[in-house]
């Protein structure tokens, strides 16, 4: 019998869904500026949830932690995404290609194994947000397929930052997160590696005349 | 104290040359800052050898005979690619495939790599360790698309992604790693993401979080060490990248990158009391070195051929570790500092001889021999040290794999020596009529520095022929922590 959940681990578990299905519509988003978006929602609801772990937990780094992350999360990341789409003249960007429904049902089957995956572990945790563990695996896989279904290299780099947030959400919700110096190495590590994505793209257009990756194709086996 | 020097030598040089990198002189101030990180590196190996393992800086960095042996190799390494840079790129700028912003972005970007590696095999925390080799990443991606060729960024973008990919499945191995740990050691300090720590209670870490930790862990780093099936980005960085570039990816990142894996490991088998960490390496290791070894018959491009060696090479190191045991650990710590001279020798004669050719189609270089019979015979005898000819040192460790793998493992005896022979016919019949035969090249217009083909490759020969007692007791000692 499980005891009944407080008030914030139930805020908790709302959230953590909010993230989940915030990956699912970013499966189903086709036009790259509302990606943006999404992402940067993704972001707030980290924010939150981190937050409010910090509250209930009484956990002083986490405060600075989400601090950390609406900056970073909320704002610096979709803040130069955006920008580089308006240099770039992307902004209307869609991705045509993509089979949403195949995708969808993929991404259904990959919840239901990261919760397989995670059950040995979060009963082990004595965290208040171990049954999450399961949505931030979710959340890393849906990342993960967005990251091979995509051909833009715009959308290929939204993918990875979402499962960055993934890993993030995975992180608070066993651990209550990182020591603090090494959360800030990897956000500096990430932002340099956006830095690097930005000039690349410069690069790829300068090159190629379009993002598409789907002209990156010339070196294969032969 | 060596130990800031050897770190902080690189850093401060990236900086310097990211203000002076645009002069005639920054290949020079290259070499000079890579020398002063050798003679730092000399000064750790000898307190290490005066005084055994230390610990500092609050524990957050600890040398110990395993690495201090990696932190000596790349410092070497690091110096003698910088020699060969000097008059490698010198030739590429007159060739018109560089100007001095991108020859400033190069130097100071070579001397922040260095740092990374650096510091990646000298922490004793987990988390700084995933963070260095992700620097390891990012100050290369730049480099391997430094000539803005469409294949060059093609490849740098491959190799960014598939690498970022992997080091966030590292991540993840991390965090479950930490959350394993913190249980035992409380989350106070950092104790949790210690290695020595973690080493000290690994028999008491839950096995179950551990075994899955590793998974990633291994998959994650494994993809930098260039392990089957993520070894997609690995030839074309190599073949893309400027040749020094290619040289330090080759002999040095994948060693970082492998270094990660072992320690790793080590946790692994002492939690989960099973050979299961091992069988995984082992698997890994043979699937990387058969596949590399049939796909070396279809390359075309010089530099590409050799990324395949290194996967195989790679693979065979893997294999060994994973077998475990004195004898497999002497054998893969004897072999990656073989490859890694022996590897990084090649590239530096490839690299020349695609610029006397102007090509690095493998079908367009013919005749180095009547060119520049040291380019030529630098070429030759690095590929015959590569393939495990003896007397060179890659003989010996091969030797000693495949040994042990014929005691514990019969089964997978085979596959190695199959895997062996055709590298062996691939590579052979490949470098033979680039080497010999008949062509009308020109001489290069700066003379070429060999001298660093050939001091590697006859450290290499010597290490074949006779291991020094203090060398050779060194291994024992490195492999003995290894377990």
């Amino acid at each position: 019998m499980m005891p009944p959940l407080n008030l914030a681990t139930q805020l908790l578990h709302v959230l953590a869904a909010g993230l989940l299905m915030i990956s699912f519509a970013m499966l189903a988003q086709r036009r790259t500026r509302r990606l943006i978006v999404l992402l940067a929602w993704q972001g707030v609801v980290l924010t939150a949830s981190t937050l409010l772990v910090a509250v209930t937990a009484h956990l002083q780094h986490l405060y600075y932690s989400a601090a950390l992350t609406l900056i970073e999360k909320v704002w610096l990341m979709p803040w130069i995404l955006l920008r580089l789409m308006r240099r770039l003249g992307i902004e209307g960007d869609s991705d045509p290609l993509v089979n949403i429904p195949t995708l969808m049902l993929v991404g259904l089957g990959l919840v239901i194994f990261a919760f397989g995956l995670a059950q040995p572990i979060s009963s082990l945790a004595t965290t208040v947000t171990r049954q999450t563990l399961g949505i931030a695996m979710a959340v890393i896989l849906l990342a993960f397929l967005m990251m091979i279904a995509r051909h833009k290299a715009v959308t290929q780099v939204i993918g990875f930052l979402a499962m960055e947030n993934g890993l993030f959400f995975a992180a608070t919700s066993t651990t209550y997160g990182m020591p603090m110096v090494i959360e800030l190495g990897i956000a500096l590590d990430l932002l340099v590696g956006v830095f690097i994505f930005g000039i690349f793209f410069f690069q790829i257009r300068e090159q190629f005349d379009s993002l598409d990756l789907h002209q990156l194709e010339a070196l294969k086996e032969d | 104290m060596e130990l800031a020097w050897v770190l902080g030598t690189p850093l401060f040089g990236a900086i310097v040359l990211a203000v002076l990198g645009a002069r005639r002189s920054a290949a020079e101030l290259n070499v000079v800052i890579s020398l002063a990180t050798l003679i730092a590196a000399a000064a750790l190996v000898l307190r290490i050898i005066g005084h055994g393992s230390m610990t500092v800086a609050h524990e957050q960095f600890f040398v110990d005979p395993f690495n201090v042996f990696l932190i000596a190799l790349t410092a070497l390494i690091g110096f003698t690619t910088a020699v060969f840079s000097r008059p490698y790129m010198r030739i590429e700028q007159d060739h018109g495939r560089l100007n001095t912003h991108r020859l400033r972005l190069y130097h100071s970007m070579y001397q922040l790599f260095m740092a990374a590696m650096l510091v990646a095999l000298s922490t004793n925390n987990m988390g700084l360790l995933w963070v260095a080799m992700e620097a390891a990443t990012l100050s290369t991606v730049l480099l391997v698309s430094l000539y803005r060729t469409r294949a060059s960024i093609e490849a740098a973008w491959k190799y960014f992604i598939l690498c970022g990919v992997g080091i966030a499945l590292a991540l993840f191995g991390t965090i479950l790693l930490y959350f394993a740990a913190e249980r035992l050691l409380g989350g106070e300090g950092m104790k949790a993401l210690l290695w020595t720590h973690l080493n000290a209670v690994k028999g008491q870490l839950d096995p179950t979080v551990i075994g899955l930790a590793f998974v990633f862990l291994l998959v994650g780093y494994g993809t930098k060490v260039g392990l089957a099936p993520l070894h997609n980005w690995l030839p074309d960085a190599h073949a893309e990248g400027p040749t020094p570039v290619s040289a330090v990816l080759s002999g040095l990142l994948l060693n970082v990158a492998m270094y990660a894996v072992v320690r790793c490991k080590i946790l692994a088998a002492g939690a989960m009391h099973s050979a299961l960490p091992g069988r995984m390496l082992m698997v890994f290791g043979l699937l990387s070195t058969v596949l590399a070894a049939f796909l070396l018959w279809r390359q075309r491009d010089i530099k590409r051929l050799f990324g395949y060696s290194s996967i195989e090479h790679m693979g065979i190191i893997t294999f060994a570790f994973g077998m475990g045991g004195p004898l497999a650990n002497f054998a893969a710590l004897l072999h990656m500092t073989v490859h890694s001279l022996t590897k990084s020798a090649i590239f530096f004669a490839a690299g020349h001889a695609s610029q006397i050719a102007g090509t690095q189609r493998i079908d367009g270089i013919r005749g180095l021999l009547a060119v520049s019979p040291t380019v030529g015979w630098g070429l030759m005898l690095g590929s015959l040290a590569i393939l495990g000819t003896p007397p060179f040192g890659v003989f010996t460790s091969e030797y000693m794999v495949l040994i042990t793998a014929m005691r514990d493992h019969p089964w997978a005896t085979p596959f190695l020596l199959v895997a062996l022979a055709v590298a062996f016919a691939a590579i052979f019949f490949k470098v033979q009529p680039m080497v010999f035969g008949e062509t009308d090249a020109q001489r290069l217009p700066h003379p070429p520095a060999l001298v660093p083909v050939f001091v590697h490759l006859s450290i290499v020969l010597m290490l074949g022929l006779y291991i020094p007692p203090a060398l050779a007791q060194w291994y024992r000692l490195a492999a003995s922590l290894i377990g």
